[in-house]
């Protein structure tokens, strides 16, 4: 295996489990001997989220305005090109996805070499399932990125990714900026490119705040509803 | 002259120089400008020419020449306001361009020293 792996974590204020992350990733990286880099997205936190991050010896990119969890992803992408990764892998800064889950994605790639690899929740239905209203929503959007798209994704909220380097191509240049899952996958499948699921684990939050409280989930489900319509339709 | 025309002259001349000031002072762009400028031209243009506008409603079929003003201000306003968040949106897209280049640059400096 000799891909440069690049792991992004987009963080808003994360401090109560960016630490916690960090070790788990390294304790991970000398069990597997697999190679791969760290980079925390700081999304103008204002808790201590950058200096832990800083003192766990893991490069920060610190933004000086929020951008929403949409334009903090983006940034890690362009670190990815500009810095020439062969494969991103974007993962929550607050726990959801476990460090070791993060090689079932790696082992999907190499198996079918897809362009992206998405990990689904949904295939085994182990692990933490999130609400049901959510999985409702998570429902309606895998029927409407099938009538859109023709293609079956469970998980289609999955912010657990990894990316091969034609698809950070894309990403860098062009990524919404809010709840910028379901939407990708439009933009995905109008370039051309293969997507695959793999079953993963996921876990109840370890701390912070979700980005999609109880109050939005109607103007999430409107937003996104009209973003992957336009999406389709846009030339 | 009636009365209520030379108000309607006095405060349009008002507002054309205070556009005017706004564009000396920076503080307004000119292309910003030109809407208001001739919207206040066309108010100024029926101050004085009090009969066009009813003849002008007249020939739209309107009985009420107010009704003109309020349809046409009202179609006006809401095809600025469009603009305007065409505008907001653009600048939004600009401004996480730039907070994105920097943060990666400062990146960049960190790494070098």
């Amino acid at each position: 295996m000799n891909e440069k792996i690049l792991v992004i974590l987009p963080c808003f204020n994360e401090a109560d489990s960016i630490i916690h992350l960090i070790e788990e990733f390294i304790a991970f990286k000398v069990e597997t001997a697999i190679q791969f880099d760290i980079l925390v997205i700081n999304d103008c936190s204002t808790d201590k989220t950058s200096l832990l991050a800083k003192s766990a010896k893991v490069p920060v990119i610190d933004l000086s305005i929020n951008l929403g969890i949409g334009g903090a992803m983006q940034t890690g992408f362009k670190y990815a090109l500009q810095n020439k990764y062969d494969l991103a892998v974007q993962m929550d800064g607050d726990g959801q996805h476990p460090p070791r889950e993060f090689q079932k994605l790696l082992n999907g790639y190499q198996l079918t070499k897809q362009n992206i690899i998405i990990g689904s929740r949904f295939i085994d239905n182990e692990g933490f399932q999130s609400s049901f209203l959510r999985r409702v929503g998570i429902k309606y959007f895998h029927w409407l990125n099938r009538l859109l798209t023709g293609k079956s994704i469970y998980d289609i909220t999955s912010g657990f990714r990894l990316l091969d380097q034609s698809a950070i191509a894309l990403v860098a240049a062009n990524y919404p900026d809010e709840y910028p899952e379901p939407e990708t996958l439009i933009l995905f499948s109008k370039a051309g490119f293969s997507i695959m699921e793999v079953p993963v684990i996921m876990r109840e939050r370890q701390g912070g705040k979700s980005s999609i409280t109880n109050f939005s989930q109607l103007y999430y489900m409107l937003k996104v509803t009209l973003a992957m319509i336009f999406s389709k339709i846009r030339k | 002259m009636f009365r209520i025309q030379l108000i309607t002259i006095l405060v349009n001349f008002l507002f054309l120089g205070y556009i005017a000031y706004l564009i000396v002072k920076g503080k307004l762009r000119e292309e910003y400008a030109i809407v208001w400028c001739i919207c206040t031209v066309i108010l100024l243009v029926f101050s004085f020419w009090r009969n066009g506008l009813e003849l002008i409603s007249r020939l739209f079929g309107i009985y009420q020449a107010p009704n003109l003003v309020f349809t046409a201000s009202i179609f006006v306003v809401f095809i600025y306001l469009l603009h305007l968040s065409v505008v907001a949106s653009k600048l939004q897209d600009q401004n996480k361009k730039l907070a994105q280049d920097l943060a990666l640059l400062k990146e960049l400096l960190n790494k070098k020293s």
